[in-house]
């Protein structure tokens, strides 16, 4: 067993696990916060993407212990009190999504990719950003505008909050 | 959120929860004394089980069970049904072996359960299920199914000689010869439909649940069709009475067909939590188990043979398919290579004479059953591809050979049972073809050639059928069920709706499309409205979704039910208002007299329903009405799909230029939904038609067996879709809705096909067209 100390989404939070045990069992088991999603067993969906002290992880591929110390955000964690995280309703106004199933991991992955690349993506770069999550449900074609769409709008917040 | 009826693009109302991260999915529910299931499965493909040692897995830690396939059916768990008979062509019904939930004397598919351990964790249990001793004496294995049917070949089940499920045939076969052997010209090929996974993203799972003072089951599961999964649960493998047994389906991630069937895996949880004396038992299926054990789809190779006259117009049809459905028969996996299949060989196209003879074979591979279209893609691959080899070998446009033999008018009775109600193929190839610029391919032909690229364009005009389906028609071709949907529409005393329907939504948007039709109807915002559906005690009764069929059949349920709603609504107002019922009209959330002041608003009416005060002489109290619709035809959506290429001959890799679809889905209730269907099917046929497929080695071991070795689409192999519709009403229905859910799904492979074959010059070209497959062809020619 190894005690592992991890925020999650802004709280402290800490518990005894097994040594084995994953990051993203840690958060559907431990914290019940089951919006992140197992689609595989092989690390190729990202069903299961997080961010970990600000950079997409897949939750599946690492272990609690290792995120021990960590600031890790989930999808529960994305949105305000009161308002959607651009990217969200980027997804709901695009019809991003269709199951859901995939949605979390999606979000977190765009999300990840506008900071990383910032808020003008065209369709070539997010097709190829994509590499790492799988949809079985869209076809991609909304996902993808999700995505331009929802850099857009983080753009435009970028830009305020620097203003 | 404000009234959006019929035709809106109505953002959906689901995706709250989806998009925060709220969604609730089987595997998503925590019970209390909650225990979880590991399954003990053959790593052969074809064995007799010896000896099953538990002892040391039963001294594991947290271990509370460990149960087999003889204690299963000691304890009268019944086998595992096929819910739609077929007769071969002699008039013998279908040759079915017998599927225990858990395997009593031997396995047939790598894969097969064995026995299942019941432990505190799931790590337990998993650690425990690997230390169940299961000593086989491993049997010769058959995966192909033309070696399965020769005499030598290992036999599956001793109910079927030769591996054969049934031989069976549509159409008249003298008369189709005849008109083949006075053809002007005569087209034949060879074509095989691979086997594919069906990989919805959420994994299957079932959450059992047994209270013992009540002797009443729950089950939480990755269903697309709870209540037909409580009558199978009940009276096929007698786990509990329906009465005390509640299913419920709570958020879907996908389905795609793979989630119709009630799997081994329900029914032993279910089974077990009770010999386990354990309050729950939970199974959640991890990727490499889903594709071992979800029922695949597809898999047939049919020789097709079809001739011209000196017009190029079609004399005859001649089809001859072997299907192999894997180890055992799923429950509807005999209607796929049968109904839902040779009834669409007649395609857009008028055909005298079509004949089609289908063999059902035993493999030791999986089940193989309903995926996305079902039978009609495995028709349209076939028709299409020939139409254009035909065109290609004639010497005519394949467009205009196409042209020249479209349906022209209805209603057209087709040799294979269907009758096309509507349709306008011509409209949907204009509109296909002015999207795709095909006057303009021969200019970007020549400018791909200058790269040194090969540019090819491809065409797919596919018809399928809907809406399954008439109860009385499906029952006397075989159907164990009758197939019509319920809907209950209860309007609450405030004025508030619930439409409880008997469809499922798993990513199809129903809690937003269904409320549609109420705001239309009454002029109600969309929050006073919630669909209701997914658990057998809050909806009465349903067929559950799939086969593109809430549109047409769930959908004209709740319309059914709204007549009975509006029309007591009416006469209740009219007593209130005192005037003819005649002349009342509910508009904008009010109910008026036309043609003079006299109103009430919506919620009056209701209230008057509920208190009873004030009601016309006789009438009961209460605003609630339920109904059953029962097709009177399938649904025929058609259209047309333009696929354009570019193959570098160095690579064999094929990239998508263009991918242009024009539909005819009839009404359209919600466009964006609708786009959003087509795209997701789009991506599965041209999966199909590029990369996936199931490979099994001949030992029977899945070669294809994670998503390192099945290669799904991902975003960067496919283009943006240019997406379009046509309309004529469907005349079968209230809504003239023809249903839009596998489209994309059965007529993308052939244009994808067509177009490489275009490209490469040849029509020597199997799916998937993978670059290695595509290398290989160019350098073999023809």
């Amino acid at each position: 067993m190894a005690k592992v100390e991890i925020t999650v989404n802004g709280r402290a939070t800490s518990a005894e696990v097994e040594d084995r045990t994953l990051l993203v069992d840690y958060l559907r088991e431990n914290r019940n916060l089951t919006g992140t999603h197992v689609g595989c067993d092989t690390s190729q969906c990202g069903a299961c993407v997080v961010h970990v002290d600000g950079k997409a992880v897949k939750s599946c591929t690492m272990l609690a212990v290792q995120a021990s110390g960590s600031d890790v955000q989930t999808i529960e964690g994305l949105a305000g009190d009161d308002q959607l995280h651009p990217m969200q309703e980027a997804f709901r106004n695009n019809h991003g999504l269709q199951c859901g199933f995939c949605t979390p991991g999606m979000i977190m992955t765009a999300v990840d990719m506008v900071n990383r690349l910032g808020p003008k993506l065209d369709e070539k770069t997010i097709r190829a950003e994509l590499e790492g999550n799988i949809c079985r449900c869209t076809g991609y074609h909304n996902i993808v505008k999700s995505i331009a769409e929802g850099a857009k709008q983080m753009g435009k917040g970028m830009k305020k909050a620097a203003e | 959120m404000g009234i959006e009826g019929i035709g809106a693009r109505v953002l959906r109302k689901e995706d709250k929860r989806f998009i925060t991260g709220k969604g609730r999915y089987t595997d998503d529910h925590k019970v209390a004394g909650m225990h979880y299931a590991a399954f003990v499965r053959s790593p052969h493909a074809h064995a007799k089980i010896k000896k099953i040692n538990i002892k040391d897995a039963s001294k594991m830690s947290g271990v509370v069970g460990i149960f087999n396939g003889k204690e299963l059916t000691g304890d009268g768990i019944g086998n595992i049904i096929c819910g739609w008979m077929i007769h071969s062509k002699d008039g013998s019904p279908m040759n079915m072996g017998a599927w225990s939930a858990l395997a009593t004397e031997y396995v047939r598919y790598v894969g097969d359960a064995v026995a299942v351990v019941i432990a505190e964790t799931q790590a337990e249990a998993t650690a425990a299920a690997e230390a169940v001793d299961v000593d086989y004496k491993v049997l010769k294995a058959v995966i192909n199914p033309e070696e399965a049917m020769a005499d030598k070949a290992p036999q599956l089940h001793p109910e079927a000689a030769n591996n054969i499920i049934y031989d069976w045939e549509i159409g008249e076969e003298a008369a189709t010869d005849a008109a083949i052997a006075g053809a002007a010209n005569v087209v034949e090929m060879e074509i095989h439909n691979n086997r594919l996974v069906p990989n919805p993203m959420e994994p299957r799972s079932a959450l059992a649940q047994y209270d013992a003072a009540e002797d009443h089951f729950t089950l939480h599961t990755t269903s697309q069709n709870p209540h037909v999964a409580r009558l199978v649960l009940s009276a096929f493998y007698q786990v509990a009475p329906e009465n005390k047994l509640r299913v419920i389906a709570p958020d879907v991630g996908g389905g795609f067909g793979s989630k119709i069937y009630i799997y081994p895996e329900e029914i032993v949880c279910l089974w077990a939590a009770k010999k386990a004396g354990v309050e729950a038992v939970k199974w959640t299926s991890d990727r490499s188990e889903a594709f071992l054990t979800d029922a695949h789809g597809r898999d047939h190779v049919s020789k097709a043979t079809m001739g011209f006259d000196e017009n190029n117009k079609i004399v005859g049809f001649k089809v001859d398919t072997i299907a192999n459905l894997g180890a055992y028969m799923s429950l509807f996996s005999s209607s796929v290579p049968t109904y839902l299949y040779a009834t669409l060989l007649s395609g857009q196209y008028n055909i005298q004479n079509i004949h089609c003879n289908v063999r059902t074979v035993y493999t030791n591979t999986a089940p193989v059953d309903a995926y996305r279209g079902a039978g009609r893609p495995e028709a349209t691959y076939l028709v299409e591809r020939m139409m254009e080899t035909a065109a290609r070998q004639l010497g005519v446009d394949p467009a205009e050979l196409r042209r020249a033999n479209f349906v022209t008018e209805f209603p057209h009775q087709t040799p294979v049972i269907m009758c096309y109600d509507a349709g306008d193929y011509g409209a949907s190839m204009d509109a296909a073809m002015e999207a795709v610029d095909y006057a303009g391919f021969e200019k970007r032909r020549k400018k791909s050639a200058k790269k040194g690229m090969l540019r090819g364009i491809g065409m797919s005009c596919y018809i399928e059928a809907c809406g399954i389906a008439p109860s009385a028609a499906v029952g006397s071709l075989g159907a164990g069920v009758g197939l019509w949907e319920s809907a209950e529409v209860r309007v609450n005393p405030v004025g508030t709706v619930e439409i409880l329907t008997g469809s499922h939504s798993h990513g199809q948007g129903h809690e937003t499309t269904f409320g549609q039709l109420v705001s239309d109807r009454f002029g109600l915002p969309s929050e006073n409205i919630q669909v209701v559906h997914g658990d057998t005690d809050k909806v009465q009764f349903g067929m559950g979704t799939y086969g593109s069929r809430s549109g047409a059949v769930g959908m004209s349920a709740i319309e059914k039910a709204l007549d009975k709603v509006e029309a007591k609504a009416k006469k209740i107002a009219a007593h209130m208002l005192e005037a003819s019922e005649g002349d009342i009209e509910i508009k904008d959330g009010e109910v008026s007299v036309k043609g003079t002041d006299k109103k009430l608003l919506w919620h009056e009416v209701c209230l008057g329903a509920y208190t009873g005060h004030n009601l016309p002489e006789g009438m009961e109290p209460g605003l609630k009405e339920g109904a059953f619709y029962d097709p009177t035809n399938f649904t025929f959506p058609a259209g047309c799909y333009i696929c354009e290429v570019e193959v570098d001959p160095n690579t064999g890799t094929t990239t998508i230029e263009k991918f242009v679809a024009a539909d005819d889905f009839g009404k359209i209730i919600n466009p964006m939904i609708v786009e959003g269907q087509v795209h997701g099917g789009l991506a599965q046929g041209i999966g199909q038609a590029l990369m996936e497929n199931a490979v099994y080695d001949e030992s029977g071991q899945l070669l294809s067996a994670s998503y390192m070795d099945y290669t799904m689409p991902r975003a960067d192999d496919l283009p943006s879709f240019d997406v379009s519709t046509t309309e004529t009403a469907c005349p079968g229905n209230p809504l003239g809705i023809k249903g839009c859910g596998e489209a994309g799904a059965i007529g993308s492979p052939p244009a994808v096909i067509n177009a490489i074959t275009n490209a490469i010059g040849h029509n020597n070209l199997s799916m998937p067209a993978s670059p290695q497959n595509v290398w290989a062809a160019i350098k073999a020619g023809e």
